[in-house]
């Protein structure tokens, strides 16, 4: 009788360990979903802070993980500023000065035009299943949509977040929030991820919502006005000649 | 009687010459120290009152909660307006919008990549408009000026002669200065460096730049803008009655709970600058005490020893009929004469060494490169009544306590035994 219970009892731990997937594949699949071999995407960020609401335009074109240009077409102050990205080194182009700057050293934890994002943000190009360690701690319902409640770990000490924290879609595998952490637990940032849409194979959220927990104001959404994934784009887009241009 | 004595002072100097020159030592020591300590602090008021808090400031509400961060973000937007009706709410003050920020400082090579650079600390002020003259003036600019000239048109700007040397520029040459607009983006512009300046603070020799207003508006997004509104008293002067009544005024006619309202700040308000002048107040009068306690202690000894060493004389006066209260009061008029000229000649002294460096000043910097404290790096003494008049309290009133308490030994003294004294 005693070995029938311990039977059952192991039965059911292994039937509910199948239906949680590896938290490893998870990683994975959330990152094949994310991540492309090339983009071009228009983009509003609406940047809430304090004080006033800004709508910044911008045209941003990436190729793996090491190229990323993005040009402001709006509003006039900000018109003609660029950003481009080579691997681990970053410029930015600012028109009124006709001047490109390093963004280097501690300049890289600034605000990206003001908003809740920091140039090391975006410059983060990892995917999560090589920077991370990931457990499954539980579900969730979150927006209506059923979770996986995800705990990720640093790979390496020096990682931007330690830890983070994601709500992941059971069935389209993709974040719907998440939180990032400093390796004392202090929540440091957290983002929303909506308004998923299919793009060919992938799923791909068209709305985030960031927020810089240390900072006052309402945080930032980043709207895709439109994105085309996986196509050609000239090689030149990535020149630093191109900023001037 | 006093004629006589007097006489007796200029005439015998081994009975009068020390007890004056340790009275003109203690007072011409403790007048300098006043007329020192009253010009530091004169210096820290006057170059905060300058360069970070005005004797009065008018910052927002949210702006005063982080002040010690300066967080121009916070303040002031389209104030043009609100100015004008506090210049004429106020005429007894220079009002004077101004905006602080850091920033770096990048200078390019010939082909825009950087070649030097270095932190900024911003001061962007009136130099262009109307009232230019009153910031020259509140800012010392003119005499601050070391090489170029001062700005006559947008997109010229000051530099600390420190950074322009370190940096190896040459006037005229281009420089960005490189910031966050009042939204949080990066701003960058370009700029002519038309002059350099030594305000002799070593706070604002290390990295200062003075920018026109106007740019500054422009560099950080800010239409209109400030991030603080200094209030310089006319007459230059601390008067911390008057500026407590400015700011209850003010407070109560344009204050607000909205956080961009205005509210009215004295200098005592800001950085721990009440806290600070209170305790160097208090601090003074404690040194002040000490010092006139130890100078007194010393003159009352030198009293002491002058009855002593004419204990013999005593004797003989007695012995030829004088009376006991008559030589009691005769050395203690000699005391006060003694202390009168002594404190006479010992503050005109401390005056002139007053006068010398209130003249020419006196070269701190080399203390002021470990000293936290905003004050000028050249110390000019105070010149005035009150410290001649607090060092000659003790001047006076010390060598005559010693007089009066040696002098009871003639009361004391037996003429019978006057002669035998006067044998051995």
């Amino acid at each position: 009788m005693r070995h029938l219970f311990c039977l059952l009892f192991a039965g059911a731990i292994m039937i509910l360990g199948a239906q949680r997937p590896d938290p490893q594949q998870l990683l994975k699949e959330i990152d094949s979903n994310l991540t492309s071999n090339s983009a071009k995407s228009t983009t509003r960020m609406i940047i809430n802070s304090r004080r006033s609401s800004r709508t910044l335009i911008s045209v941003n074109y990436s190729l793996g993980k090491d190229k990323a240009f993005t040009e402001y077409t709006s509003p006039p102050r900000e018109k003609g500023t660029k950003m481009l990205k080579l691997k681990d080194q970053l410029w930015i182009y600012e028109p009124a000065s006709d001047r490109i700057i390093q963004i280097s050293g501690n300049m890289l934890r600034q605000s990206v035009m003001g908003s809740d994002l920091s140039y090391e943000d975006f410059m983060e190009d990892t995917e999560l299943a090589i920077a991370y360690t990931a457990i499954i701690s539980g579900e969730i319902k979150h927006e209506n949509r059923d979770c996986w409640i995800l705990k990720l770990t640093a790979r390496k000490k020096d990682t931007n977040y330690y830890t983070k924290t994601l709500y992941v879609d059971k069935e389209r595998n993709v974040p719907l929030y998440e939180a990032s952490y400093a390796k004392s637990g202090k929540l440091l940032k957290s983002m929303k991820l909506s308004d998923v849409r299919r793009i060919g194979s992938r799923w791909y959220p068209h709305k985030l919502q960031y927020k810089d927990e240390l900072k006052d104001g309402k945080g930032t959404e980043f709207i895709f006005e439109n994105i085309s994934l996986d196509l050609n784009i000239p090689d030149h887009i990535f020149n630093r000649a191109v900023l001037r241009k | 009687m006093f004629s006589f004595i007097l006489k007796g002072i200029l005439r015998d100097r081994s009975r009068a010459l020390f007890p004056i020159i340790t009275v003109v030592a203690g007072v011409f020591a403790f007048v300098f120290y006043l007329g020192f300590m009253d010009g530091y602090v004169d210096s820290i008021i006057r170059q905060n009152a300058r360069f970070s808090t005005g004797h009065l400031k008018i910052v927002t509400n949210a702006y005063a909660q982080e002040i010690d961060q300066k967080p121009y973000d916070l303040g002031f937007l389209e104030i043009r307006d609100e100015l004008v009706l506090w210049r004429k709410d106020y005429p007894a003050f220079d009002w004077l919008a101004r905006i602080n920020f850091g920033a770096l400082l990048d200078v390019p090579d010939s082909s825009g990549n950087t070649s030097g650079q270095g932190d900024a600390l911003v001061f962007a002020i009136d130099l262009l408009a109307e009232n230019k003259d009153l910031e020259y003036d509140a800012m010392n600019l003119k005499k601050a000026l070391l090489k170029g000239s001062l700005p006559q048109t947008a997109g010229e700007i000051l530099l600390s002669d420190l950074s322009f040397t370190k940096l190896g520029l040459e006037l005229g040459q281009s420089a960005s200065l490189i910031s966050s607009t009042i939204d949080g983006a990066m701003a960058i512009r370009n700029y002519r460096i038309c002059g350099t300046v030594v305000f002799n603070t070593e706070m604002l020799d290390r990295g200062g730049v003075i920018i026109d207003l106007a740019d500054a508006q422009e560099l950080l997004n800010m239409p209109d803008g400030a991030s603080e509104i200094f209030g310089i008293s006319r007459n230059g002067k601390y008067d911390k009655k008057l500026f407590r009544q400015v700011k209850a005024d003010f407070n109560m006619r344009h204050g607000g709970n909205d956080e961009f309202d205005p509210v009215m700040l004295t200098i005592e308000d800001q950085y721990s600058l009440g806290t600070m002048l209170a305790f160097m107040d208090y601090m003074l009068w404690v040194m002040n005490f000490a010092f006139m306690f130890l100078l007194g202690i010393i003159l009352w000894n030198a009293g002491l020893m002058n009855g002593i060493r004419r204990y013999g004389e005593t004797g003989v006066r007695l012995a030829i009929g004088e009376e006991k209260r008559h030589l009691y009061l005769s050395q203690l008029y000699e005391a006060i004469m003694i202390g009168v000229l002594g404190s006479i000649i010992g503050a005109l002294a401390g005056l002139g060494m007053n006068w010398i460096f209130n003249h020419f000043g006196m070269n701190m910097t080399s203390y002021n490169r470990s000293s936290s404290i905003m004050s000028e790096n050249i110390i000019y003494t105070a010149i005035d009544l009150k410290s001649c008049l607090l060092g000659m309290i003790p001047g006076i009133f010390a060598p005559l306590i010693g007089s009066a308490l040696a002098g009871l030994v003639i009361f004391k003294r037996q003429t019978s035994q006057l002669f035998k004294e006067l044998e051995t």
